[in-house]
C-alpha cells in the first residue's frame, strides 16, 4: 500500500494530481490519499479528506511507500515509521503555500537516506515507480521524542517553577 | 463557542508530582498547595503539534493540559484536559478579538504557571495574555524555518521571556537562542 498525504491543512491538487495519474497508470498498486481542503477528486486512487490522527498513524505504520509534502509533521512521522519517503515541496508562486518555507526544508532534509526530495511532476512519478520497484534504504527509526540537549534545556526552563512549589510544599510541612 | 473536551484523569501511571502522587485533573487536592504545577502545552494542527508532542518528557513533574486546532487530537492525549481553538492563520482584527475571549477562558480555567509552544500564529495571543496572567512563556520555533524564523516566532521573541529556534545560524542571525532540536 502506498499511503500519500497533503499533511492537514492546506490543499495540494498538483500533488494529489500526480499521484492519481500514477495510481490509473499502475492498478496493481494500492494508493491511498489524504487530500485535505483541495479541489480535485480522485478518480483512481482511494482518498479520504482527512482522517483521525490515530488512523493516519496505522495507515503510515502499514504502508509500503509514504509520499507527502515537505511539512515538518510528515517528515517526522515518517522518520518514527522508518519508511521510505517521497516528497514534492509546496510552492508559494503555484498558491500551494504562504512561504517557499518547504524548499528551504526540502534543501535541508535532501540526502537523507530512505527520504526523496522530487521537484515536479514527472520527477515524482518516476520516483514512485523506482522506490516500488527497489525500496530504498532507511536508517533505523527515529525516537519519538525529542534530542537530550532539547529536553533538558526544557527542563532547565521549567526547574524554578518546580523549585518554587517544593518550597511551598517543605514550608507547608 | 468554546469547543472544550475534557478528559477526566483515569491515568494512574501519569508522572508522578515531586511529592510522589499520581497526578489528576479536578481531584481532592485542587486549592491544596502541595499540587503539581501546571503547563499549558499548546501547538496548531499538524507538524507545530507533531514537534510538542516530542517535547513531553521535559515535562515530568508537571500537570500538563493541551490545546490544538482540531476535535480529533484527544484521543492522542486521553488523561490530559485539551481544549480546541478555531485555526486563524493571521493575528486579523476579525479573528483577534474572539481569540483573546477563548484564550482568556482557557487560560482562567487552566492557571498554568508555564506555557510551552511550538507555533503557530494562533498560540501567540496564549503567550501574551499568559505571560501576563504571570506564566512562563516559551515559543520553540518550528524545525521547518531552517533559512529564517517564522513571522510569527519574530513577534513571539517580543512577547515570550524565551524564544528559540531549532537551527543554530537562524538562532544567531535572530538573536535568539539554540537549544537543541525535536530530531
Amino acid at each position: 500500500m502506498i499511503f500519500a498525504s497533503v499533511g492537514s491543512v492546506l490543499p495540494f491538487d498538483r500533488f494529489v494530481r500526480a499521484i492519481d495519474d500514477w495510481a490509473g497508470a499502475n492498478p496493481d498498486h494500492q494508493v491511498f490519499i489524504q487530500i485535505g481542503e483541495g479541489k480535485f477528486e480522485p478518480t483512481h486512487a482511494k482518498w479520504v479528506r482527512i482522517m483521525p490522527h490515530d488512523e493516519y498513524r496505522r495507515r503510515l505504520a502499514g504502508c509500503s511507500l509514504f509520499v507527502a509534502h515537505v511539512g515538518m509533521g510528515s517528515i517526522l512521522q515518517g522518520l518514527e515509521e522508518r519508511k521510505q519517503m517521497i516528497l514534492l515541496p509546496r510552492h508559494r508562486d503555484l498558491g500551494e503555500h504562504t512561504t517557499d518555507h518547504q524548499l528551504h526544508t526540502a534543501s535541508r532534509f535532501a540526502g537523507m537516506p530512505g527520504l526523496q526530495i522530487v521537484d515536479d511532476v514527472p520527477s515524482l512519478q518516476a520516483a514512485i515507480s523506482a522506490s516500488v520497484a527497489a525500496p530504498m534504504q532507511t536508517e533505523k527509526a527515529l525516537s519519538p521524542f525529542a534530542s537530550q540537549e532539547l529536553l533538558n534545556n526544557v527542563r532547565g526552563f521549567l526547574r524554578p517553577i518546580l523549585e518554587k512549589r517544593h518550597k511551598t510544599i517543605l514550608a507547608a510541612r | 463557542m468554546l469547543n472544550e473536551s475534557v478528559a477526566a484523569c483515569a491515568n494512574a501511571d501519569a508522572p508522578n508530582g515531586i511529592v510522589g502522587k499520581p497526578i489528576c485533573a479536578g481531584d481532592a487536592m485542587h486549592g491544596d498547595p502541595v499540587k503539581a504545577p501546571r503547563i499549558l502545552a499548546i501547538a496548531s494542527g499538524g507538524g507545530h503539534w507533531v514537534q510538542l508532542r516530542r517535547l513531553m518528557p521535559a515535562f515530568d513533574g508537571f500537570e500538563v493540559a493541551f490545546v490544538s486546532t482540531f476535535d480529533h487530537y484527544a484521543t492522542e492525549v486521553a488523561g490530559h484536559r485539551y481544549y480546541v481553538v478555531p485555526n486563524a492563520s493571521r493575528l486579523a482584527l476579525g479573528g483577534f478579538l474572539p481569540g483573546a475571549r477563548r484564550a482568556l477562558r482557557i487560560l482562567w480555567s487552566e492557571r498554568p504557571d508555564a506555557i510551552i509552544t511550538t507555533g503557530a500564529a494562533p498560540m501567540l495571543i496564549f503567550l501574551l495574555l499568559g505571560r501576563v496572567l504571570g506564566a512562563r512563556t516559551l515559543w520553540l520555533d518550528s524545525l521547518a524555518n531552517p533559512e529564517r524564523m517564522s513571522s510569527s516566532g519574530r513577534l513571539a521573541r517580543r512577547i515570550a521571556h524565551q524564544t528559540v529556534s531549532q537551527w543554530p545560524e537562524v538562532a544567531e542571525a535572530e538573536h535568539v537562542a539554540y537549544w537543541g532540536s525535536v530530531l
